[in-house]
Parts: C-alpha cells; sequence; structure tokens
C-alpha cells in the first residue's frame, strides 16, 4: 500500500517533495518571507490602482520595440538586486569565517550563492541590459518602425523572463547548482552533482538561451534590412555597428552553448558518456566548448556598451567621434578575434606550448583595437567642450578603470604567469574590473543618456553623481584587495580561510562592497526622485543633450510609428546633419502607418517554457511531455493567425504630431 | 526607387520621405540566419564525435555496427525527399496547387520512411547492448544521428502544418515564403546527412 503511494507520487510529483522546501534554513526562510511580502505588496498595489489591464495591454503583449527595451531594463535592475545581494553574502561570509571562526553560511549554501552570483550577473542582468538597449536604441536609430520580427521580439523576451524565473525558483523550491558558474563536468555530472541544481542551471540557461537567440537573429535583420534609405554601412551610428557585431557574436555563439548544454543533459539524464570519467567520456571537451561560447560571450556583453561609450562621448565633447572608421574596423576585428581566444580561459589544461603561446599571442592582441577605441575615445575630448553630466562620468569612470581592468587581462594573457594566477582572487578581480568597469558603468551611462528619450523626463542628476561615485570607490575598495589578495595565492570560491592575517583585506573588500550597495540604493532613489519630479524634469525638445544620431530627431518619448515619416540620411550622424542644414520639422501631409498588432502568444509560449523546465527538473515527465506538445501546438496555432498588423489612420497620426508641435512651442 | 524623392539641387536637401517607406522582408535571410545557428549545433556535434568517436570503452566499435546496405538505402529516402521537395517548389512557381501539395506529401513520405529506418536502427542497436550509454563514441553517435532525426521529424510536423494551411488558403506571399524556409530547412538537413553519412558511417566503416 504504501509502495503504491510512493510510486503514485512519483509519477505525479517526480522528485519533488515537502523536503525540497528549505524550511531548515533559516537565511532562505526569511529570503522567502521578504520576496513574498514584496512581491505580494507591488501585486495589491497594481490591483489598488487597478492597473493589471493596463500592464496587459500596453506592456506585457506589446511588440513595441522601445516598450520591450524597458521590460528587459527592468527585467536587468530586478535581477540585479538579487545578484548583488549574492555578491554582499559572500563577501561578508569572507570577512568573518577565519580560523575557528566559520562565518553564517554552510558550504553547501555558500557554493549556491557564487554560482548563482555569476549566473545571474551574466545571463540575467548583463544580457538583458544590453539586449534592452539594443531594443530601444537600434531602430531608432537606424530610422526604423520597429524590428523586423515583432513577435519574434516579444517571445525572446517573455523566454528570457522564463529562464530568470526559474533561477528565482531554485532559491525557495531545491536548490541551485554548487558547480561555478560554468558547470564544469565531472563535478556537474550526475555522479558528483545528483541533485535537482545543476538541472535548474540547464533549463533556465537553455531556455533564456532560445530567447537570445532569436533576438540575436531579429537585430541582424533589423540592421542590415530596416535602415532608413540613405544610411550605408559607413553611415551608420557607432552604436548600430556595435550591435551588429554583438548579433553576429550572438548567432554564431549561442549554439555552441544550446549543444554543450545538451551533452550534459543527456549525460545527467539518458546516462551517455560525453564528459564523464569512464566510458570514454572527455570532460575537457565540455570546457572547451563552453569557452567557445563564454569567450564570445564577453564581447557580446561589452561591444554594445563600447557602442555607449562611443555615443556619449561624441555628444558630451560637442563634437563628432574621432576615428569613426577605425572605430567600426576595431569593432569587426574584436568580433572576429573574439574566436580565437577561448582557450587561455584553460591555459593550465596541457595543450603544450605551442598551442598556449598562439591563443596567448591573439589574446594579446584583442588589446590592440581596444586601446585604438580607448585613444579615438580620448581624442574626441580632445579640444572639445566637455560637459559634466552623468553620463559623461560615468565613461570617464569606464576609461580609468577599464584601462587598467584591460593591463591586467594582458598579464594574464601570458601563459606561464596564467599557470600561477589561474584561479586565483587575481583573476576574479581583473574580470569584475571588466565587467562591472564596463558592461556596468557603461549600462548606466546608456540609462542615464537615453532615459529621457525612453521615458520622456531626465533623470535627476544629483543622485546620478551620488550612485556615481559610490559605485566607483566601491568598486576600488572592493576589488583591490582581491587583486592583492590572488598576487599571494588565494584561490577563488573559498567559504574559509585559516590565515588571519588576510582577514583584513576582505574586511576592506566588504566595505567596498556596501559602498556599492549605497551605489545600487542611490540609482533606486534617482529613479524614484526622478518620477516624482518629472513634470519639472521633462524633455519638451526631444533632443536634451543635442545629440546626433536619429533618435533624438523624433519625441521624448516617441510615438508608436516613431517616426512620421520615414528620415532619409546623407551623412553620418544624421540628426546633427539635418540640424545644421536646417531641417524643417514636417507638420502636414501625414499618411497611414502600418503596424504590427499586440499578441499574448509570446507570455503564453514563454510560461509553457518555464513550466516544462521545471517539470524537466523535477523529473515530472506526464508534465514535461503536455507542457512540451501543448507549447509545439500553440506554436502551429499562432502560425495560423494571419491577422498580425493595422494601420493608424492619417488623422491619428496627424493629432499625435500636432501635440508634438505644441510641446516643441512649449520648450 | 520611386518613393526616395531627389535632392534639390542648391536648396535644402530632402530630409524625409513623404511616402511610407517599404522595406524588404526580412524573413528569408532571418531565416539563414538561423540555419547557420542550427549549422554551428551540429559542427557541435560533429567536434564531439570527432573527439570521443574512437572512445570504444572496450564495446563495439563502428566497424561492428554499421550495416552500410541499411545505411545506404536510408540515405537514399532523404535523398529522394529532397527531390521531391524540389518538384514541388517547381510546381509553386507554376502556381499549381493541387501538384504542390502532391509533391510535399510524397516528400513527407520519404522522410517518414527515413525516421522509420533511423529508428528501427536504433532499436537493432539498442538491443544489441549498443546503446548511448555504452561508450562516449555510443554517446556521440546516438546524439549527432537522433539530432538530425529530431530534426526531420519537426521538419515532417512542419510539412503538415503548411500542407494544412496551403490546402485553406493557396498561394499568398505569407505562403510562399514559408514553403521556401521549408524548403532550406529540407536540404539543409540533407546536407547535413552528407556530412553523417560520408564521416560517420563510411569512414566508420573504412577505418
Amino acid at each position: 500500500m504504501h509502495e503504491t503511494t510512493n510510486n503514485l507520487q512519483q509519477l505525479l510529483l517526480g522528485r519533488l517533495g515537502w523536503e525540497a522546501i528549505p524550511l531548515h534554513e533559516p537565511i532562505l526562510l526569511w529570503t522567502f518571507a521578504m520576496v513574498a511580502v514584496i512581491g505580494l505588496g507591488v501585486f495589491a498595489w497594481i490591483t489598488k490602482l487597478g492597473k493589471w489591464g493596463y500592464l496587459w495591454t500596453e506592456w506585457f503583449t506589446s511588440i513595441d520595440h522601445k516598450k520591450i527595451g524597458i521590460m528587459y531594463i527592468v527585467l536587468a535592475i530586478v535581477m540585479l538586486l538579487r545578484g548583488f545581494a549574492d555578491a554582499l553574502m559572500m563577501r561578508l561570509q569572507q570577512a568573518m569565517a577565519f580560523g575557528d571562526a566559520l562565518g553564517y553560511l554552510p558550504p553547501h549554501h555558500y557554493d549556491q550563492i557564487f554560482t548563482a552570483h555569476g549566473v545571474i550577473m551574466i545571463f540575467f542582468v548583463a544580457m538583458p541590459l544590453v539586449v534592452g538597449l539594443m531594443n530601444i536604441v537600434v531602430p531608432l536609430q537606424i530610422g526604423a518602425r520597429d524590428v523586423a520580427f515583432p513577435f519574434l521580439n516579444n517571445f525572446s523576451f517573455w523566454m528570457t523572463v522564463a529562464g530568470a524565473v526559474l533561477v528565482m525558483m531554485s532559491l525557495f523550491v531545491g536548490e541551485f547548482a554548487r558547480t561555478g558558474w560554468l558547470a564544469y563536468p565531472p563535478l556537474s555530472g550526475i555522479a558528483y552533482s545528483p541533485d535537482v541544481g545543476v538541472d535548474y542551471y540547464i533549463w533556465s540557461l537553455q531556455i533564456a538561451g532560445v530567447g537570445t537567440l532569436l533576438s540575436g537573429v531579429n537585430f541582424m535583420v533589423t540592421i542590415i534590412k530596416m535602415r532608413a534609405p540613405g544610411m550605408t554601412l559607413m553611415k551608420m551610428p557607432v552604436f548600430t555597428w556595435t550591435a551588429l557585431c554583438t548579433n553576429v557574436l550572438i548567432v554564431a555563439a549561442f549554439p555552441v552553448l544550446t549543444a554543450v548544454l545538451g551533452f550534459l543533459s543527456l549525460d545527467r539524464y539518458a546516462g551517455t558518456n560525453f564528459f564523464t570519467n569512464d566510458f570514454g567520456g572527455n570532460a575537457m571537451m565540455y570546457v572547451n566548448l563552453i569557452w567557445i561560447w563564454g569567450h564570445p560571450e564577453v564581447y557580446i556583453l561589452i561591444l554594445p556598451l563600447f557602442g555607449v561609450f562611443s555615443e556619449v562621448v561624441a555628444a558630451f565633447s560637442g563634437k563628432k567621434l574621432f576615428g569613426y572608421a577605425s572605430m567600426v574596423y576595431a569593432t569587426i576585428v574584436i568580433t572576429i578575434l573574439a574566436y580565437l581566444v577561448w582557450l587561455h580561459h584553460f591555459f593550465t589544461m596541457g595543450s603544450g606550448a605551442s598551442v598556449n603561446s598562439f591563443f596567448g599571442i591573439t589574446t594579446m592582441i584583442i588589446s590592440i583595437p581596444t586601446g585604438a577605441k580607448m585613444f579615438n575615445w580620448l581624442f574626441t575630448m580632445y579640444r572639445g567642450r566637455i560637459k559634466f553630466e552623468v553620463p559623461m562620468l560615468w565613461t570617464m569612470g569606464f576609461m580609468f578603470t577599464f584601462a587598467i581592468g584591460g593591463m591586467t587581462g594582458v598579464l594574464l594573457a601570458v601563459p606561464p604567469a596564467d599557470f600561477v594566477l589561474h584561479n586565483s582572487l587575481f583573476l576574479i578581480a581583473h574580470f569584475h574590473n571588466v565587467i562591472i568597469g564596463g558592461v556596468l558603468f557603461g549600462g548606466f551611462a546608456a540609462i542615464n543618456f537615453w532615459f529621457p528619450k525612453a521615458m520622456g523626463f531626465k533623470l535627476d542628476a544629483f543622485w546620478g553623481k551620488v550612485s556615481f561615485w559610490f559605485w566607483l570607490s566601491g568598486f576600488w575598495f572592493a576589488f583591490t584587495p582581491l587583486y592583492i589578495l590572488g598576487l599571494m595565492g588565494v584561490t577563488r570560491r573559498l567559504s574559509h580561510f585559516d590565515d588571519p592575517s588576510l582577514q583584513i583585506w576582505f574586511i576592506i573588500a566588504a566595505f567596498g562592497a556596501v559602498l556599492i550597495l549605497i551605489g545600487i540604493l542611490a540609482f533606486l532613489v534617482q529613479i524614484f526622485v526622478s518620477i516624482r519630479n518629472r513634470e519639472a524634469l521633462r524633455d519638451h525638445t526631444g533632443d536634451p543633450w543635442g545629440g546626433r544620431t536619429l533618435e533624438w530627431s523624433t519625441s521624448s518619448p516617441p510615438p508608436p510609428y516613431n517616426f512620421a515619416f520615414t528620415p532619409r540620411v546623407h551623412d553620418l550622424d544624421a540628426w546633427n546633419d539635418m540640424k545644421k542644414r536646417g531641417y524643417v520639422r514636417p507638420t502636414k501631409g501625414f499618411i497611414a502607418i502600418h503596424m504590427p498588432k499586440n499578441t499574448a502568444a509570446g507570455m503564453l509560449l514563454a510560461g509553457l517554457a518555464t513550466v516544462c523546465g521545471f517539470a524537466l527538473i523535477w523529473h515530472i515527465w506526464w508534465l514535461a511531455i503536455a507542457s512540451f506538445v501543448t507549447m509545439i501546438g500553440s506554436a502551429i496555432v499562432h502560425t495560423f493567425n494571419y491577422d498580425r498588423d493595422y494601420y493608424i489612420s492619417a488623422d491619428d497620426v496627424a493629432k499625435i504630431e500636432d501635440a508634438r508641435t505644441q510641446q516643441l512651442q512649449q520648450a | 526607387m520611386s518613393n526616395t524623392a531627389t535632392i534639390n539641387n542648391g536648396s535644402a536637401p530632402e530630409f524625409y520621405l513623404t511616402e511610407e517607406h517599404h522595406v524588404q522582408n526580412g524573413t528569408m535571410l532571418g531565416f539563414w540566419l538561423y540555419l547557420m545557428s542550427d549549422c554551428l549545433i551540429f559542427a557541435c556535434l560533429f567536434a564531439m564525435y570527432g573527439v570521443v568517436g574512437h572512445n570504444y570503452a572496450a564495446g563495439p566499435s563502428p566497424k561492428d555496427l554499421f550495416e552500410l546496405p541499411l545505411v545506404a538505402l536510408n540515405t537514399s529516402m532523404l535523398l529522394l525527399s529532397s527531390i521531391t521537395y524540389g518538384f514541388a517548389m517547381l510546381e509553386m512557381a507554376r502556381n499549381r496547387k493541387g501538384a504542390t501539395l502532391f509533391w510535399l506529401f510524397v516528400t513527407g513520405c520519404f522522410g517518414a520512411a527515413f525516421i522509420g529506418i533511423e529508428l528501427y536502427e536504433f532499436h537493432h542497436l539498442i538491443a544489441d547492448g549498443a546503446g548511448p550509454q555504452r561508450s562516449a563514441f555510443l554517446s556521440a553517435f546516438f546524439a549527432l544521428v537522433g539530432t538530425h532525426g529530431l530534426h526531420v521529424t519537426f521538419g515532417i510536423i512542419w510539412l503538415i502544418t503548411l500542407m494544412v494551411q496551403l490546402a485553406k488558403g493557396g498561394f499568398t506571399p505569407v505562403m510562399r515564403r514559408r514553403i521556401n524556409c521549408l524548403s532550406l530547412f529540407w536540404h539543409f538537413l540533407d546536407v547535413v546527412w552528407i556530412g553523417v553519412f560520408t564521416f560517420v558511417y563510411l569512414m566508420g566503416v573504412l577505418r
């Protein structure tokens, strides 16, 4: 009798049971309580305002690239809070756990935290940030009405959300991987990680990866096919160039991640022997493949931000960008070289001197185009009339920080040096130096720069500056000690140390993390204060910074159709050219505009993907099959819907444009 | 292009189009990009087979397992299905709906025959104790050939969907594009199979 119940439970719920809920871990319980309270609060608040219908029709089902972009960035900010909470917990643990003191986190939990921190920061903070920025800016910069495949764009966003939901779920139902953010086998194999952690890892990345790949295809087609007439490739804004190269990298790198995670899941689910220790498996194949994705991934993250800095430097120096062509070629060279350096992540694999030398040299060569970019920015500033607005501060903070991060990177590119520094805190300091100093600082520069375009009002400058200075100083306080510790030979991912003389460095690092916390809080205050003062901060002109590219030629926020008439481009920096040569904004003769319709299909499909992922993680086979079949079925049904677009009538366009005319007179 | 007004000589240039700007449809380009990304997945599968394909773990080797006559039959099924898809495309160019549907149906039958023979082969191997768990070689073999088979299976589902849509709606521009996309997909799978046939089966039996 008991056995039948057990069998039935296994059939219905797979591995899932009450013991999956971490009731015995007070830290998790408190986190859960906090998340639940905040979640319920937000839910109640939206219900009270009666905004669910608005959110559904205007945002969730929207295929407007600007709104999808904003949703991506909101996702990135929310996940940043989670990822940063992990970082604070690690810093606190490492500052405490010396000698007899074991700190407050058991190793079992600590290992999940550093894994989740890495996964969240890369996949669910940096990626949505970058994709969100491309969404908001690229179609506007090329004078298009939307992206090439608006429905796919919505679907991509919700697939990214689905991945994030699975990662968050692992906090409270079961556990996350304890393997480090790239889940190397054999540790991540079924023999050494038999629980659900690695399965959460696999399925959240696979599901989010589908979204990323599709948005890569989407943006490549958008940029290649939908540029305004006259905008040849060498008249394209630099940000769009970097976005194009990033999407080339996405399309050419993410399938490798899909494949390698596929192998790992076959090992775990079907008992194959790709990466196992016996039966001929080869774990280094995993490491090679995942870095063939992983190294291009770092350029996927940084290239668009290089584009952001290029736009910001030009706008706030009041000059055109120095060396546009060299900037474009440097971007292309980096794109190509991104594929020729992956082995520098494991020089210690033992591939021999000649292989290591090849990859060491290609790695060092990457610093040349990057250095060229740095000099281009410097020369743009040289003799410019620099305005020290918040985006420019972030850019200058980036140039200072990233230059040092780049230099430590070249140090690590030397194989003999890498044999010493491999797996040490020096490496941790290096990649945080380039990712925080590059991607995050760039993200903040971009948010401050394009916020008025997306939302219609500027961000408060005072709190922006507070945020900037705390982030910058906090970063250096947090990571300089890690450089020093790394040089002393301290390895990464340790939850306890024996040598008490090291403690002071970890305390300084924890202090730096607190400064960064203040920086993040100041950023949230900045958004809050700006929303409160939005009338005073309102951007009536559509061009608050004296911008140079087409996105500044339309209103802030832009109308759904972006441009009443498609712009015609004659020169690089098209909007600057238009302003210089006496462009007069058309006020009559409007035409009806063809636009895509909203759809709930993206959300539905991604919701089914989430269920399918959850079922696969917990071995609930019937649910996995049912949700997968439903997903394919819904996708097929969706292809029968041909009624996907509508016209905004000429009258409606005229109404919107007349309002804009009045707004411009106010300004 | 009629809708891009020319620049007036001397005076202020034209900064916008007064008519709607019709951009070229990007679906075919997007589909090519998707195919190339799929090609990379197969590249990884081939790479995996290349690296661990000799690791038999004291188990059977390709020589012991592969029956070339069966593989030849299977290959001919897939190659014939590509030819018949080509016939369907020719009929589409002539706007003959019934003939197009007929050739698409024949294509689907060849595809199903291919899948059937593959499943028979897999069943046979597993029954002989040469399942994907036996050695890294067999893991890589099943993953590569199986992924290809899954693609063909989805191709058949897609083919049926398109046949229903074509029967209902006739040749609309959307329909033509979709049939074009599936054509690319189908021939792509054929090309991948040539790789599988050569590197896995032929060279496996040779060595």
